[in-house]
């Protein structure tokens, strides 16, 4: 379970408040959608709950299963079951799929005291987890998302998901940049780790997504707040009226 | 110009008490060196490494019979081994040569390299090699001949003395050839300064690594001249992670037509090493390519500097060449200086450089540690790959693989 008490956070160097006593509780297996106008806060929740040191938590707490994410580092917060599925993943020239892969998935298990995976196991999981994406073999042998088009990029962010096994898999406008075709086979990638163990947080600002990756519950955030939570017909009310209402009303 | 004699240097006093016993035939050079003394940051092409104000003492030229105590790093390397104690060749530590390649050894310099049609620039690092340099190694590759395995020439200093190991290597006409450049071993106050001339012909391809892994308090000074003939190409490559204070110069220039040159190093130095390279590539004829990189990671209070010249002489249209300098600094006292310059008399050519300097990416590193890899680990990865660019350069997998683990344990001491 995630719970997000009272949280404010600046950026940092505190000029400008980013979000103002933000309140949130995700259940185990909970699908929970948060969705907003450009501005609100969004991606900087999901980087703040994940460790980005941009940010400065000015009050609240972060808690996954009862830990405190806040005084973990980036890589013990991973350890300990986050993951965030970055809007932008990053390119590494240099840096083979493959050797990142391992890399990660060794330094995760090392950090929850577990013992490495042998090559021939780790290679079945990668083989497994790339088919059902979609990801052709030749592009783990390559630089670390070099050269990869927006959706080979989103869909290598749900393998490493897949393969890194969270308690807490946070997609960040993982719809950004995709096509319909892309946005299906990323979505049936969530949708195979969805389980009664692993929650999710899905950010995102259309209601198109939201017909794949169907969620329990959707929140809409404006100003750095939660300003209204509903079901997932909440999501087609949003699409139908758009998030007028919710920035006139918080700016009130 | 005014006449006054500038001071002499502790280290200055000291070579000029050793130059009473240069040979005969080497008065010439010791003279050329005694005109300027040792350079200094008044001195354009030393600006950055000011050898009057970093180098603190001159040791005696080595006498024979230093013992070689370290092993190679490329032991394990099937490869022809020459061996070369304290600037002197050793046959008795070094193997033959296979058919179409010959060695001897003479202390006859012949021609000095830095006249009008030598490879080598007046400079008075190369003007001490030449007259302190007692034996002289020739290296001659065949026309036509393919030698399969890399040619190790080991040049080891035994001890805090000094030592000026020159080395000519002649390739023939069609011929292929791979040599390994090691400068090995030293000790607190050694001084290395060595010269390596290569002179190839035509139809040559010639791989050429130089490695700089000496220990970490000597002052290595290493000077490279390559001239090469048409439709060639040479790989060169360098690893530099030993010496206090090092510099290596390159000076390379195409003579013939369609020719290729790639130069890359990859340079790893902490604490308070300085290492310096001037590169001059003179495209004396049209038609050549030359691709040079050069990556360097500082950590502590290291200092990278890196000089490189194209030339483009009247006439040589058609010139294609690209440098690029890129440097990784990882502490706040550490300093890289990029100086990079094209000078190009021609008119239908395609010439560029960059370099760019600066820390780790921490967006990079971010995305990396979410993936769980610890600050270190993930640091390790983004500089591994970083050196990689230029390792991945090398053609010969085993030696490759041996540089890779050594910038590897060089990456694990730094976060040990």
């Amino acid at each position: 379970m995630l719970e997000i008490r009272n949280l404010h956070v600046a950026i940092e160097d505190g000029s400008k408040k980013i979000l103002n006593g933000l309140n949130l509780t995700i259940r185990d297996g909970e699908v929970a959608a948060i969705m907003g106008p450009n501005g609100s806060g969004k991606s900087t929740l999901s980087y703040v709950i994940a460790g980005k040191d941009d940010y400065e938590v000015l009050d609240g707490e972060i808690l996954l299963d009862g830990k405190n994410l806040l005084e973990m580092e980036p890589d013990e917060r991973a350890a300990a079951g986050v993951f965030l599925a970055f809007q932008y993943p990053l390119e590494i020239p240099g840096v083979a799929t493959m050797t990142f892969l391992k890399a990660a998935l060794n330094a995760q298990r090392k950090g929850r005291g577990e013992d490495e995976l042998t090559t021939p196991d780790f290679m079945r999981r990668v083989k497994a987890g790339a088919e059902k994406l979609g990801i052709p073999q030749d592009m783990l042998k390559r630089g670390l998302n070099v050269g990869f088009s927006g959706g080979e990029k989103k869909r290598m962010e749900i393998l490493q998901m897949a393969l890194l096994e969270p308690s807490i898999g946070i997609l960040d406008e993982t719809d950004s940049g995709l096509d319909i075709d892309a946005l299906k086979i990323v979505s049936e990638g969530v949708n195979a780790l969805r389980s009664a163990k692993r929650s999710f947080l899905v950010i995102t600002h259309y209601q198109r997504l939201l017909n794949y990756i169907v969620p329990d519950t959707v929140h809409v955030m404006s100003k750095g707040q939660i300003v209204r939570t509903g079901g997932k017909e909440l999501a087609l009310e949003l699409e139908a009226n758009g998030y007028a209402d919710y920035v006139t009303n918080a700016a009130a | 110009m005014s006449n006054i004699t500038p001071l002499k240097t502790e280290a200055e006093q000291a070579l000029i008490a050793q130059g009473a016993t240069v040979a005969s035939d080497r008065k010439e050079a010791f003279a050329r060196f005694l005109e300027h003394g040792l350079p200094h940051r008044r001195v354009e092409a030393y600006h950055y490494t000011d050898l009057r104000a970093l180098l603190k003492s001159a040791p005696p030229p080595a006498k024979a019979g230093g013992k070689i105590t370290t092993t190679s790093p490329l032991a394990d390397i099937d490869a022809h081994v020459l061996t070369v104690v304290d600037g002197r060749y050793d046959a008795s530590l070094s193997g033959a040569l296979p058919k179409g390649a010959s060695v001897s050894a003479s202390s006859a310099l012949a021609d000095d390299g830095s006249n009008e049609k030598g490879l080598l620039s007046a400079d008075p690092v190369i003007a001490l090699n030449a007259a302190f340099s007692d034996s002289v190694l020739d290296i001659t590759i065949a026309a036509k001949a393919e030698i399969e395995k890399p040619i190790l020439i080991r040049l080891v200093t035994t001890g805090a003395h000094a030592s000026y190991p020159r080395v000519r290597l002649n390739v023939g006409d069609h011929a292929k050839a791979f040599i390994v450049e090691s400068h090995e071993g030293a000790a607190a106050g050694s001084l290395i300064d060595s010269v390596l001339e290569l002179r190839m012909g035509d139809h040559v391809t010639f791989d050429h690594l130089r490695l700089n892994l000496v220990d970490h308090a000597a002052t290595v000074l290493t000077t490279f001249g390559g001239a090469m003939g048409k439709e060639s190409l040479y790989r060169g490559h360098n690893f530099v992670v030993g010496g206090s204070l090092s510099r290596h110069q390159i000076f390379f220039r195409f003579e013939g037509e369609q020719s290729k040159a790639e130069i890359s190093s990859a340079c790893l130095l902490n604490a308070k090493q300085h290492a310096d390279t001037t590169l001059v590539v003179d495209h004396a004829v049209p038609e050549c390519q030359s691709r040079e990189f050069f990556a360097h990671v500082l950590d502590h209070e290291s200092t990278g500097v890196f000089q490189g010249k194209i030339i483009v002489r009247p006439g040589a249209q058609q010139t294609d060449g690209k440098m690029m300098s890129r440097a990784i600094v990882l502490e706040d006292g550490a300093t890289m200086n990029n100086k990079p310059e094209l000078e190009i008399f021609a008119d239908d050519v395609a010439c560029g450089h960059g370099a760019t300097v600066g820390a780790l990416d921490e967006d990079l590193l971010f995305y990396l540690r979410a993936r769980g890899l610890p600050k270190a680990e993930a640091e390790a990865l983004m500089l591994q790959a970083f050196v990689g660019e230029a390792l991945e350069k090398i053609e010969h997998d085993a030696i490759r693989d041996t540089l890779e683990a050594h910038t590897e344990q060089w990456l694990k001491a730094r976060s040990a």
